[in-house]
């Protein structure tokens, strides 16, 4: 099993620290994983991504241009991902501020609204907990209970108090994606 | 003791494997793309365990000469920088190589020429393997591929420049120095209690004194100083060549890559078989000494040959010497921060033998 997926969205969104909760998570589920940021000019404002490979074998390239899963978070990422999903793939986005939606018919699309769910739930930083929710429903390559571990290892101790609020926000996303 | 296991950056990596392998001192200045080492050994606050030193320096060229220094004093000393840093530390490098001194020198290579980009390259080749700065001198260079890698040749690298007494360069890049991946880690060794017997530490009257220096103005001792090199080159070239082959048994098409470019191979050679065409790949782990020998062997069972570099071509040339025109060779690879994708690989080998 290798599941290569892409993050994308803006900067500051939680992009590269869901990749980071979905890397650990796969380290505590005895997985190969790897994590390739976008550090260039693309993080000082505008759109961040994240490469992020789980495999049951040794992953050769950390680097790839199409991709099992493309998660979406907003519209630029859209635009520029869209193509890069594998035919057959899935692209998972949350329609908030997006304009122009997936348009293509040889994947599944799938859609969470992680943002206006996380206003609602009076939490808007665990937005991205809703959406990795989301990816988990439609691929379960990971039990949820590692991706608490998982969470535990990449939240400084201090912010441990919030792993409750960050699990709800899970099981949330596993409610709310729905196909389109 | 047992192995810790890690999910690290690169860069972070390479500096808590320093702390492990009882590294004396690290002295470096901050660029992109291997800031974290610096960052990551100031907050780990070694001195307060193990002894290191962890220094920034004003610039570059005082981190090399911090280095020399340390190293003149028999230390386990190192620097790190990434590509336009490290033009600026080659005066310091061929001093050191010339004084022959023992020292890792890390570069997380990005873009050039000049201030260049800060994204992945591996266009600093013909610097780390060729010279960088003047002077007949070598380096040994190990080319890590992996989170892993960035962490145990740190000690590999102290290792072999201890036994060689000459300065040694992990040549990676951006990608790797950024991208997070399992690694198992060391446990901690304990720092030397003893320096070697050439080591400037002051004079006992126990021996004659120790002279550290790269000037000889006689140049018939000034030869022989560099026939002596010579030697010790060729050991190297004879003893520590080390590489890693990927599928090439029963290859008729060979990948030659190093770094992340490795990596990307990896996955091409899987994609080429998946479409019948049988592709193998050889991973120069040390770049000098380079496994020339072996590329040299397998080229006799090869149709073509295509070396894959994040540059214009570099170690293509010694690609070429190696395979000393058995079969066509050819350089494909993207530049300017570009990290070549494994499918644009394939599609490349595809046109040579199309065309070829």
């Amino acid at each position: 099993m290798t599941e290569e997926i892409i993050i994308a969205g803006f900067g500051g969104q939680g992009v590269l620290s869901m990749g980071k909760i979905m890397a650990y998570s796969g380290v505590m589920q005895d997985m190969e994983v790897s994590w390739m940021p976008s550090y260039g000019p693309e993080m000082r404002g505008g759109t961040a991504n994240v490469i992020v490979i789980i495999s049951s074998d040794r992953i050769s390239s950390p680097i790839v241009r199409n991709f099992d899963t493309a998660i979406i978070l907003n519209q630029q990422s859209l635009d520029k991902f869209e193509n890069s999903v594998k035919p057959g793939g899935i692209l998972i986005y949350d329609g908030n501020g997006i304009t122009r939606h997936p348009e293509r018919k040889d994947i599944t699309v799938y859609r969470v609204d992680a943002v206006e769910e996380a206003g609602r739930m009076n939490s808007p930083k665990t937005f991205n907990m809703i959406v990795l929710g989301g990816f988990l429903k439609i691929k379960p390559i990971i039990k949820l209970e590692n991706v608490i571990k998982g969470l535990k290892k990449s939240l400084p101790e201090r912010y441990h108090n919030l792993i409750p609020m960050n699990e709800k926000a899970l099981e949330r996303g596993l409610e709310i994606i729905r196909k389109v | 003791m047992e192995k810790e296991l890690r999910l690290m950056k690169g860069n972070e990596a390479v500096a808590e494997a320093a702390i492990r392998a009882g590294a004396d001192g690290y002295f470096g200045y901050p660029i992109t793309p291997q800031s974290e080492i610096l960052e990551y050994l100031m907050q780990a606050n070694p001195y307060t365990t193990t002894g290191m030193v962890v220094l920034q320096a004003e610039s570059e060229v005082a981190a090399i000469n911090m280095v020399y220094g340390g190293a003149a004093c028999g230390k386990k000393v190192m620097t790190s920088s990434s590509s336009p840093g490290i033009s600026l530390k080659q005066e310091g490098i061929t001093y050191i190589a010339g004084a022959e001194l023992p020292c890792l020198i890390v570069n997380v290579v990005r873009g050039g020429p000049g201030l260049g980009t800060i994204q992945p390259a591996q266009s600093d080749y013909f610097q780390a393997v060729k010279g960088g700065g003047h002077g007949d001198y070598h380096l040994i260079v190990l080319a890590p591929a992996s989170v892993q890698e960035m962490a145990d040749f740190v000690d590999l690298s102290f290792e072999l420049a201890f036994k060689y007494r000459n300065p040694v360069m992990m040549l990676s890049d951006g990608a790797i120095g950024q991208m997070m991946e399992k690694v198992w880690l060391s446990p901690q060794k304990e720092r030397s209690k003893t320096v070697p017997e050439w080591a400037t530490t002051g004079k006992p009257t126990t021996r004659e004194r120790n002279i550290i220096t790269s000037l000889d103005l006689d140049p018939n001792a000034q030869e022989s100083f560099n026939k002596k090199l010579i030697d010790k080159y060729n050991e190297i070239r004879e003893k520590e060549v080390r590489f890693e082959e990927f599928q090439c048994e029963d290859a008729e098409y060979l990948f030659v890559a190093y770094g992340t470019s490795a990596r990307v191979c990896q996955k091409a050679v899987q994609l080429c078989r998946a479409a019948g065409i049988k592709a193998g790949l050889i991973r120069p782990i040390t770049l000098f000494p380079f496994p020339s020998k072996r590329i040299n062997e397998l080229a006799d069972k090869m149709k073509l040959i295509l070396s894959v570099e994040m540059s214009a071509g570099q170690m293509v040339e010694d690609v070429m010497l190696s395979v000393n025109g058995k079969v066509p060779v050819y350089h494909f690879g993207r530049m300017g921060g570009i990290v070549t994708a494994p499918d644009e690989v394939v599609e490349f080998l595809k046109s040579k033998i199309i065309g070829g």
